[in-house]
């Protein structure tokens, strides 16, 4: 099993889709970058160095708008648990908005969960079987005297390897590159996480602080296990359809579906049951209300994992059944 | 693979080897019986049934769309049969894959390999998913192919022959029993189709059993020993290149004058004269053929006797030639026209 792993890392690094992926990352991250450096400037520039100012001109703003008309009653209610929150912050006297590499990188990590992360994990777990097929290879590695599943084992040994591995890179570029523009501390500021919502309600006597080092890495966890559903999902959809553009439309279209459903399904409740509105796992760590009623975070991870196991189901009942005819 | 087999006896029981009785020693490496598919509401294969022993080269010979690659392809546990089955030295290739499939070396169609790789890593990376095959091996085959000049350059700037040689040194790297050739000369050119056909009897030689496909009635007839000859999905014969030929009625030419005179004479002594030579003869035979020529239908043994009527009746014979049927001839008489190609 080994050997073949090896094999299929080699592949994976000779075909030079990752470097792909850290070249996308090293080009954007310092764009986003920027951006949130001008952000900054701007915001000073507005407020001076005072961040409690900052935030109470955010709660101030948030609050008159709930008594608006035309803003609608869906809107309020993430309105008025941001205001709790940001009055959280104020009372504990922690700045939530504390410029610094590890803050963007939470922020960035935050955004990048739901489509940014999985379209590049897409990119290298959407070939991975179909490209062998697309050139004919696969018969040269099922004629091996080798059981199929065993083969296909090692694919998806080797994607989730890289699944990992794109992770802790995205991580890695995050701070290495937004420590250029923010320098490189903070990572032992606090946190506050465990909001708990009941309607517009926020509980809080179960929030705590914790070091941002320490939300970053459960972020982390929870990026890593998302990301890892989705390469599944990838993954099965590279064993069904032959091509290798064909897989790569279906995942796409169902991830960007799923960031559609996630901004207007909240009164179609069944949806909740579809692996892509489930996708903002780090949402539930920053306390940001679910996008359908009824979705927790335990909820989540286990509708995401039912999706995975089924996908890897069908991926080797299929796998190891099908005639190779092309 | 192969230094395991050696270990045990070949008609050990544990291969379940059958020896064969005879001028027939030799061992049975691929034995297929009765093999059938249906893809759909088509059977593709119907009845598929031959054997192939060690140190011979077997031609497997059909039009396109008989059903060849998909046998082929049954052969290797790509496609699942539907009724049938597949031995290679004696291991049910379904049942047992893991087994059956060490002792197979092959290229089914064209030989695919990761054009992003160079040629050593493309074998590096076959040889991981073989037992005992290391760095050593490679050289040998890589040199046995003489592709040691261009074997760290990437597949992709290869040429077609290039990449047909690596492919045969990827089939070859696990010291396989039987190797198994789809289409071998596809792509070749003429000289590499006369390489290739000294280096699989070569391999022959050393007591490799070879199958090769083609719709290339010529070629498998340079090279193979014996030939299976399938058509719609059926085998409608096996046989030794020469078994086949002499079952069939040899022709042979007469020049005569007068001609007329001779072929009264001919049909006088109850010999059939092909009016239309060539609904019956291969191009190549008749392009080196006299307009004048008389083609009959006789046994060899015959002729001493024709001749001397002949020559007593005052006819002059230029020339008499024997023509063995080409397999060409063979197949249209075996499919009753269909065409070749």
């Amino acid at each position: 099993m080994m050997a073949l792993v090896k094999n299929e890392t080699i592949k994976m690094i000779k075909k030079k889709r990752f470097y792909v992926i850290l070249l996308v990352l090293l080009v954007l991250v310092p764009i986003f970058s920027y951006a949130q450096l001008r952000a900054a400037e701007d915001k000073r520039s507005k407020f001076g160095t005072d961040w409690r100012r900052e935030v109470q001109q955010a709660i101030t703003d948030n609050q008159n708008s709930l008594g608006s008309d035309r803003v609608p009653e869906e809107w309020k209610k993430y309105r008025q648990i941001f205001i709790q929150q940001m009055k959280y912050y104020l009372e504990h006297d922690v700045n939530p908005r504390q410029p610094g590499a590890v803050a963007f990188t939470k922020e960035f990590l935050d955004n990048a969960a739901t489509l940014f992360i999985p379209l590049l994990i897409m990119g290298i777990g959407s070939d991975i079987v179909s490209s062998e097929r697309t050139s004919g290879t696969i018969k040269m590695l099922l004629t091996r005297p080798i059981r199929r599943w065993k083969i296909l084992l090692s694919k998806l040994i080797t994607l989730l390897m890289f699944v990992s591995l794109i992770v802790v890179a995205t991580f890695i570029i995050c701070y290495l590159i937004s420590g250029l523009f923010f320098g490189y501390k903070g990572f032992n500021l606090p946190v506050f996480t465990g909001f708990k919502l009941q309607g517009a309600d926020v509980d809080i006597s179960g929030v705590h602080a914790v070091p941002q080092w320490k939300y970053i890495l459960m972020q982390m966890g929870l990026i890593w296990f998302v990301s890892s559903v989705v390469a599944m999902l990838a993954f099965m959809v590279s064993v069904l359809v032959r091509s290798t553009a064909a897989s790569i439309v279906i995942m796409m279209a169902a991830l960007i579906a799923g960031n559609i459903l996630t901004n207007l399904a909240s009164a179609w409740t069944s949806a909740k049951y579809l692996f892509m509105v489930n996708l903002g796992l780090t949402q539930y760590l920053a306390g940001t209300p679910a996008p359908i009623e009824g979705m927790t975070l335990g909820f989540s991870l286990a509708v995401l994992a039912v999706w995975a196991l089924g996908s890897l189901i069908v991926s080797f009942l299929v796998f190891t059944k099908q005639d190779i005819l092309n | 693979m192969g230094a395991e087999a050696q270990q045990h006896p070949l008609s050990d029981e544990r291969t379940g080897i059958e020896a064969y009785g005879g001028s027939e020693q030799r061992q049975i490496v691929l034995k297929v019986e009765h093999l059938r598919k249906k893809i759909g509401r088509k059977w593709i294969v119907q009845d598929v049934t031959f054997e192939v022993r060690e140190g011979e080269v077997f031609g497997f010979l059909g039009p396109n769309g008989a059903g060849k690659t998909t046998t082929i392809r049954m052969l290797v546990d790509l496609i699942r049969p539907t009724e049938g089955k597949v031995m290679i030295c004696g291991y049910d290739v379904r049942k047992q894959p893991e087994q059956a499939l060490a002792y197979v070396g092959s290229i089914v169609e064209n030989p695919e390999v990761y054009p992003y790789l160079t040629g050593w890593e493309n074998l590096q990376h076959f040889g991981r998913m073989l037992p005992g095959v290391d760095e050593r091996r490679i050289a040998e085959v890589v040199e046995i192919v003489g592709l040691d000049q261009r074997i760290h350059d990437k597949v992709k700037t290869y040429s077609l022959g290039m990449r047909q040689r690596l492919g045969i040194a990827q089939a070859l790297l696990g010291r396989p029993r039987l190797l198994i050739l789809d289409e071998p000369t596809n792509g070749l050119d003429p000289k590499g189709i006369k390489e290739l056909r000294i280096f699989i009897r070569r391999l022959a030689e050393e007591g490799l059993a070879v199958f090769v496909s083609s719709h290339l009635l010529s070629e498998i007839q340079l090279m193979c020993d014996r030939v299976a000859i399938i058509s719609r999905g059926r085998v409608l014969a096996v046989g030794s290149v020469e078994e086949l030929i002499s079952e069939n009625s040899n022709y042979i030419i007469w020049e005569l004058t007068p001609r007329e005179r001779g072929v009264e004479l001919l049909k006088a002594e109850g010999i059939a004269v092909i009016p239309d030579p060539d609904q019956v003869l291969d191009d190549t035979i008749l392009a080196g053929m006299s307009e004048q020529a008389v083609v009959a239908q006789m046994l060899p043994d015959d002729v001493q006797a024709v001749l001397a009527r002949l020559v007593a009746e005052g006819i002059q014979v230029h020339a008499v030639q024997k023509i063995n049927p080409t397999l060409e001839q063979l197949f249209l008489e075996l499919t009753e026209g269909e065409s070749i190609e």
